[in-house]
């Protein structure tokens, strides 16, 4: 037993802290510097899921019937599997048309119906203000136990004015209005607070951690040893088991599992942390399985603390549900305790103050703006900033909603209408199931529809589920479910036509969601949507496949900039709205707020702003009252999404063109370029070639010359004159020959006969008729030829060509009298590689990439010799090309060049090419 | 929507939780046994439990890549 002082003390040491950790959080958000842009603070965030009910309520649970509390957190994690489509959908369509609530994500959808969201918010008020009670409860029995003596009953304060639980919802209360309604913001989002709640979810894992790692490892030696012992009691035993004497034990577990898999989706709280509160849509990719996580952390020690507790204490004797703090009480671990308290408090505050906040805010928008706004002190056609009312209202609406808890939670105590309404709330959650999941992906689903399903499904969960509850606590006659209504057998709620066995959780989720779906699907096929069912079912249904540009606005008629401006600026305030619109203005590349077009996407822009602020169905009534507008009927709706469509596609085709064009004009571009430079070289080609045909021309004119004016030249001068005109003509008409040469193999237009060549025998003529040259340079020559050579397919007389070019070449670089060229031909198992190296200057490494181009020499070559011109290296290029090798330079400047080409081996041993007769053909050398 | 490779990857692993997690594959573990010392049926759950979670993280981080970093 602990002082009432220290408990109160303690639970209100956190509270402030909670307070500092919201205040900091929307002093960071004011600041820019957000806390919650992480998707870890959004995955703990949506744990918010774990109330007080799964804190306490889980192991009393297990104590009581084992293995059932699993489906409550194996409904969600089915339900994240699905996550990153559904409610990443959920999330689209609320940033894209500022849905901020439950209710207005299903009014929305079904054509902005003002009854639908007060349809939805009423169940929602039903279905959560006991819940919220059932909160309270848990910390008034949570300190109720820490004040008592252990194993006396615990007591709850009789006087309403000395009951803390009070002054915790008071102050939920106001923490609620702090960070949950302090300014109006039309994305409603409330970084604070979420802040607060992620590290509620931190603290309460770590509270019932440590609570059972206690009872695990230090009231017991290891949890096998609790369930050792567990086994030898009888009792206990049976606990473990799966089906306990149930007959429709399945049916059950899925039951509960498909509840809890709509709750995790639909219920408020899970709504706002999960849509409305979301940051960035990328976050769900880690919260997805994050919470699921958390979930399975923190149902770890379920069973451990619960079996510990029933073996410690003995069956029947303690509570249960205040395991968690008894066990360490009893063992005078008052700081445990404690902090079990602390970590249940968090569990009940976090789902007090995202629930307020997520209900008053439909409250606010769904039920009272409606009303308000139709009469003529508020209503379209007066003045006055609207503002502050609306903050008024959600204030009022959280107090009111959590003194309604306070209240519900005095009245009902112990009863069994309060202990069962976790799974009574979660059922009337469930019933918006059909409703939203049909709205996003069925585009048939109308408003009569939904209506029909919900108003079907309530009836039922009222009837099978929240009537029993409340007679099974005394309040009502129990007559109607013992015999039925009116006396009729049929009608009884917990067997309804005599559907028995089934228990009546089940049996109600079955009758209720059958009757809901039955409803919305048979409703819906009644008769076709109206226009605005049709142009709203599409926006929702496609939300991924369009973006802001091509979006269908589905309105027509006239507007005016100076009645929508002020219209914002009654629900959003006057500078907001200002901004707003200069905000508008400026993306529209308009410098005036006045020349805007008052056109349909204007319209469109002010009413989904306002919907942020008062609801999508009191944003179409305020905006419909200020504008002319047109009705719309079906063919419209089809028009201005063919219309919309059309733009779809011509924005795609023209993306398309532009793209090709832009790819074709850069391929022109670089044909461009290469053309240029080809001109070039074509022009420093001619430049060359005109150059190498004047200086043997300018040669045999001036000797010619010489040779007619001087008649007495002697013999012997004539010869020689003679001799070196013939040489000169020689090399002209080599250069001809080449030119033309090269033109033909650029043309494609050479002439190849093609034969099985021995290089060797190639290279060894090349030697022969070069070696006088060589020696006359003062050139050593060597040839080191491999013995065994395979044959390539080629033509000889080119080959002969490459060959003499090189050997040419290296002989025309080698330094003359200590020349050395040695001449390398070598065989690898797939070609033949021949390599010329000389020992002469070598070629820059910027000359090195050139040389085999064509019309190319290379430049500021101290050795240029006139003999070359420029085309030998390109055409023999060419010439191994042609045959399937290739050719390369290797060289450092300094230590000579090595010119080198290979030759693919001839492998078709030449049977079936014509003109090849050579079976000497050393085929078996190959290896 | 649900389209590309990792959407069905999800839709697959939600059917393949929904078989595991309900009859009559959930009757498999549900014997009088004990498994390292601890009650077959909720240990199984765990296990089973765990290993989506698991792959279902391996679906949605491996595809992140960059955007990791801008997360935070």
């Amino acid at each position: 037993m602990l002082p009432a002082s220290l408990v109160i003390g303690v639970s209100f040491a956190y509270l402030a802290l909670l307070f500092a950790v919201a205040s900091w959080g929307d002093r960071r958000a004011a600041a820019g510097r957000s806390v919650i842009g992480s998707a870890w603070v959004y995955a703990l965030s949506i744990a918010v899921y774990c109330t007080a009910w799964t804190y306490f309520g889980s192991v009393g649970r297990a104590a009581t019937a084992g293995v059932w509390f699993f489906p409550i957190y194996l409904g969600p994690m089915l339900a994240m599997l699905l996550g990153w489509m559904v409610v990443r959908k959920m999330i689209r369509i609320a940033k894209t048309y500022r849905i901020t609530s439950i209710a207005d994500l299903i009014a929305s959808r079904y054509g902005k119906s003002p009854a639908l969201a007060g349809l939805v918010t009423l169940i929602t008020v039903v279905g959560i203000v006991p819940y919220i009670a059932l909160q309270l409860k848990a910390v008034a029995s949570g300190y109720a136990v820490l004040t008592s003596p252990l194993g006396q009953p615990a007591t709850i304060a009789t006087a309403w004015w000395r009951d803390s639980t009070l002054y915790v919802a008071l102050f939920l209360a106001g923490f609620t209005m702090v960070f949950g309604a302090r300014h109006l913001d039309s994305t409603e989002r409330h970084e604070g607070m979420v802040a607060a709640i992620a590290f509620e979810s931190v603290v309460k894992l770590l509270a019932f951690m440590a609570v059972g790692i206690f009872a695990s490892f230090v009231l017991f030696s290891s949890p096998a040893a609790i369930f050792e012992q567990a086994r030898s009691v009888e009792s206990l035993r049976e606990l473990l088991s799966f089906r306990q004497g149930q007959s429709f034990a399945y049916v059950q577990w899925a039951g509960m599992t498909a509840l809890a898999f709509f709750a995790a989706l639909f219920l408020p709280r899970q709504f706002q942390v999960m849509v409305v509160e979301n940051v960035d849509e990328r976050h769900l990719k880690r919260a997805v399985w994050v919470f699921p996580l958390y979930l399975l952390l923190i149902n770890l020690f379920v069973l451990p603390i619960a079996f510990a507790g029933l073996l410690y204490f003995g069956p029947g004797r303690m509570d249960p549900e205040n395991f968690v703090l008894s066990l360490p009480l009893a063992q005078g671990h008052t700081v445990l305790a404690l902090a079990a308290f602390v970590g249940g408090l968090s569990a009940a505050t976090g789902m007090v103050i995202v629930e307020a906040t997520a209900v008053s805010t439909m409250v606010c928008n769904d039920l009272v703006m409606p009303l308000l706004l139709r009469m003529k002190r508020f209503g379209a056609r007066s003045s006055g900033d609207l503002t502050g009312l609306l903050l008024g209202i959600r204030r009022t609406a959280i107090l009111v909603i959590l003194m309604l808890g306070y209240l519900y939670f005095r009245l009902a105590g112990e009863a069994y209408a309060l202990v069962s309404i976790g799974l009574i709330s979660f059922a009337a959650v469930a019933q918006f199931a059909p409703a939203i999941l049909g709205g996003m992906y069925w585009r048939g689903g109308t408003r009569a529809g939904a209506l029909a399903g919900l108003l079907l499904g309530f009836g039922f969960w009222v009837y099978t589920l929240m009537l029993p509850s409340l007679a099974k606590s005394g309040w009502l006659d129990d007559s109607f479910l013992r015999e039925g209504l009116f006396g009729l057998a049929l009608l009884k709620p917990e067997a309804f036509l005599g559907l028995a066995g089934l228990d009546g959780l089940t049996h109600s989720l079955f009758w209720s969601l059958l009757a809901n779906l039955a409803g919305y699907v048979g409703v819906s096929l009644w008769r076709s949507p109206s226009a605005a069912e049709t142009s709203q079912a599409l926006l929702f249904v496609d939300v991924f496949n369009r973006t802001s540009e091509t979006h269908p606005v589905f309105w027509q008629g006239k507007a005016q900039v100076s009645a929508l401006l002020p219209l914002a600026g009654r629900f959003l305030g006057a500078q907001a709205a200002q901004r707003l619109f200069v905000d508008y203005a400026q993306r529209l590349g308009l410098n005036h707020v006045d020349d805007i077009p008052a056109d349909a996407r204007l319209v469109q822009f002010v009413e989904t702003q306002l919907a942020g602020a008062i609801g999508s169905a009191s944003a179409r009534v305020m905006v419909a009252s200020v504008v002319e507008e047109e009705a719309l009927d079906l063919d419209d709706v089809l028009r201005i999404l063919d219309e919309a469509s059309q733009l779809r596609a011509y924005s795609h085709a023209l993306e398309e063109k532009s793209q090709s064009l832009e790819l074709a004009t850069a391929e022109l571009r670089e044909a461009n370029q290469k053309l240029k430079s080809l001109d070039h070289m074509k022009d420093d080609f001619m430049s060359s070639v005109t150059h190498e045909l004047r200086t043997p021309l300018t040669s045999i004119r001036a000797l010619s010359e010489l040779m007619r004016d001087d008649d007495a030249m002697e013999l012997a001068q004539r010869q020689q004159f003679l001799g070196i005109i013939v040489t000169e003509a020689e090399r002209l008409s080599r250069l001809v020959s080449q030119v033309l040469d090269m033109a033909k193999i650029e043309a494609g237009q050479a002439d190849w006969h093609s034969a099985q060549v021995d290089l060797r025998e190639v290279v060894e003529q090349v030697a022969g008729t070069m070696r006088e040259s060589y020696r006359e340079r003062g050139v050593a020559l060597e040839l080191q030829l491999a013995q065994q050579l395979h044959p390539v397919w080629a033509d000889a007389d080119r080959l002969t060509q490459v060959v003499l070019n090189l050997m040419s070449n290296a002989l025309k670089y080698a330094p003359a009298q200590k020349g050395q060229v040695v001449l390398r031909l070598s065989d690898t198992p797939d070609e033949l590689t021949l390599e010329v190296q000389d020992n002469g200057p070598g070629i820059a490494l910027d000359q090195q990439a050139v040389v085999f181009e064509k019309f190319r020499q290379v430049s500021g070559d101290d050795h240029y010799r006139p003999g070359g011109t420029g085309l030998g290296l390109p055409i023999s290029r060419q010439i191994v090309a042609h045959f399937g090798g290739r050719m390369w330079l290797r060289s450092t400047p300094g230590q000579g060049a090595c010119f080198g080409f290979s030759l693919p081996h001839d492998r078709e041993n030449g049977l079936n090419r014509d003109n090849n007769d050579n079976d000497d053909n050393p085929r078996s050398d190959e290896t | 929507m649900f389209e590309g490779l990792d959407a069905q990857r999800l839709v697959a692993l939600f059917f393949v939780a929904l078989a595991l997690f309900n009859f009559p594959l959930l009757a498999l573990w549900d014997h009088d046994a004990m498994l390292w010392g601890l009650p077959l049926f909720p240990t199984a759950l765990f296990l089973i439990w765990a290993a989506l979670i698991a792959l279902l993280a391996w679906v949605m981080e491996r595809g992140l890549g960059g955007q990791g970093a801008a997360e935070d």
